[in-house]
């Protein structure tokens, strides 16, 4: 950049209103930025692996490890195409979303349950600690015998994933209801189930969908590390199987497609978000009549 | 005892007897934030309790709304010892109290969806107070999209519209600007003299404790406040609260008690300074 060694306070300066703040260049600057990263890993992925740019010993052992992009994207569009990869995808979100939707009401729950009974929270506390601590991946070959290589192993792996995150959450969001607005309920004649319901209830809830990218996630890699761990069907599954025959640009190529899936997942959640959340205060709020 | 009112003729709303609040502090030390209280507020009274701050004029607003146990003594509604939560009573908090995640429509019609009221017979109703409280057109806006005023408004209104015997109000304008204040205080006289409430009135600005009040009680500076004042406001209704501030009357209550306050509040500012 030509004024890369502008002082700070001037580029500062020149900041226009619509960019996040600190951000020193443009919009479109910045696409192109984020483009030109894409194209420049894309490139020398491309050159290393391509016999003739490099010698043709290296770019065949480096393929063999690395793939090449231009197979990569061919296997993409085939699995597009020709309609395989439907079915997988669908039991990946499928398991995805049963795991986030029961991990979430659990965590919920317990979480309310433990925030408003000191005792109970007492007892289950270094149970909580443990179980948290635990690295629960570890659970897959437990669930895989227990509930059997379906849709139901990939879900309990996902759920006690997300599990965790939505309860800590709703604890911590129970704990910090402010006292003046329950003490307010209270002198409205709230009875215990309706602070429960109007009080405890949306402000926890409020908790959990500020949790909700990293709890979704979490159901999203719950799915797949447990369709790797061993199924029959799933996009982790296709990664598996390319895997036993080290056909590597398979293997990246389920790799890209759950990254777009996962950000697609993301993306469908902000939306979510902002429609639940309307009564969020945002700072710097204009009026839209 | 400086010029204490008349005993009252009418009957009592809201009696402390011999009220004390002691809590444990740091150290196992105790605070005694309240010692010995008696006062009452007549049926129909507007009673206002001003002190230095930090002096527990909130903790004694709790006991009446049955929020807190006193250590000892007791407080009496309509007679009847308190226990539990004052159900004949309002209460309006000094701090933003209204639920963030309910609309203002939601806000006022809460307290009657607790008493069971249906959710359309209770939106009907809150429909009607916020007109009333002039936020006709406001009904969908959540807290954050109102202003101070507003939200004062908003919480004025949920508590009216349960129709309470007792209005316990806790600094409640203390946090608007003087001009919003001033309208506040004019709507709420109007609101109150339509309907006479007991209401006892928490306030650290004699001003407005004047404009407002039938009697004022004056507070010590804490620890262990107690009653050293009360004062009848003699001054004619219907108040507006702007004009009666200049109004010779005014003017003469506002030195003899402000004599009695001025040293509690100068006691008050050396501990808050220690």
């Amino acid at each position: 950049m030509s004024n890369g060694s502008a002082p700070l306070a001037a580029t500062r300066k020149a900041v226009s209103r619509s960019r996040p703040k600190g951000v020193a260049i443009g919009r479109m600057q910045l696409a192109a930025w984020h483009i030109a990263i894409l194209a420049v890993v894309f490139g020398v992925w491309y050159a290393l692996t391509t016999p003739g740019i490099v010698d043709a010993a290296y770019a065949n052992r480096i393929a063999f490890f690395f793939g090449r992009p231009l197979q990569v994207v061919k296997v993409v569009i085939d699995w597009f195409v020709s309609g395989k990869i439907y079915p997988h995808l669908a039991i990946t979100l499928w398991e995805t979303l049963l795991a986030f939707a029961i991990g979430s009401v659990m965590g919920l729950g317990v979480g309310l349950w433990l925030a408003l009974s000191p005792t109970a929270s007492a007892i289950a506390e270094p149970y909580i600690t443990a179980m948290n601590a635990m690295p629960r991946v570890i659970l897959a070959p437990i669930f895989a015998v227990w509930f059997g290589l379906g849709v139901l192993s990939k879900v309990a792996l996902g759920v006690t994933l997300v599990f965790f995150i939505v309860f800590f959450n709703v604890y911590q969001g129970v704990k910090e209801v402010s006292p003046v607005v329950l003490a307010n309920a209270r002198m409205l004649g709230a009875s215990r189930q309706q602070l429960l319901r109007s009080i405890y209830l949306p402000s926890a809830t409020s908790w959990v969908f500020s949790s909700l990218h990293t709890s979704v996630g979490m159901a999203f890699v719950g799915a797949v590390v447990g369709e790797y761990l061993g199924s029959a069907k799933g996009v982790g599954y296709l990664i598996l199987q390319a895997e036993g025959v080290f056909d590597i640009n398979t293997v990246i190529a389920g790799i890209v497609v759950l990254t777009i899936f996962a950000l697609l997942l993301d993306f469908v959640v902000t939306k979510i978000e902002a429609r639940l959340l309307v009564w969020r205060p945002r700072t710097a709020q204009t009026e839209s009549l | 005892m400086a010029s204490a009112a008349p005993a009252q003729a009418r009957a009592r709303a809201l009696a402390f007897e011999r009220v004390t609040c002691a809590f444990a502090g740091k150290g196992g030390e105790r605070y005694t934030a309240v010692s010995d209280t008696s006062f009452v507020v007549g049926d129909g009274e507007f009673v206002s309790v001003v002190g230095p701050t930090g002096c527990g004029k909130s903790t004694l607003l709790n006991v009446a709304a049955g929020l807190l146990a006193p250590s000892s003594g007791r407080a009496l509604v309509d007679g009847e010892p308190l226990s539990g939560i004052n159900r004949r009573a309002g209460y309006m908090f000094q701090a933003d109290a209204l639920m963030p995640w309910r609309s203002a429509l939601g806000n006022v019609s809460a307290g009657l969806q607790f008493r069971g009221m249906a959710r359309d017979a209770a939106a009907a109703r809150a429909r009607e107070w916020l007109a009333r409280v002039g936020l006709a057109g406001f009904e969908n806006r959540y807290p954050h999209q109102l202003s101070g005023g507003m939200r004062k408004r908003v919480a004025l209104a949920q508590m009216l519209i349960l129709d309470p015997g007792i209005l316990l109000m806790d600094e409640p304008f203390s946090a608007l600007d003087i001009q919003t204040r001033q309208l506040m205080e004019n709507e709420l006289l109007e609101l109150w003299s339509s309907n006479r409430k007991s209401v006892l009135f928490i306030t650290h600005d004699l001003e407005e404790a004047i404009s407002l009040s039938d009697r004022v009680v004056v507070l010590s500076a804490g620890p262990g406040t107690h009653p050293i004042g009360e004062f009848a406001i003699d001054l004619p209704r219907p108040r507006d609260v702007a004009e009666i501030r200049l109004s010779p009357r005014f003017v003469e209550l506002h030195e003899a008690i402000w004599h009695v306050l001025k040293s509690e509040v100068l006691k008050g500012y050396a501990q808050g300074k220690r």
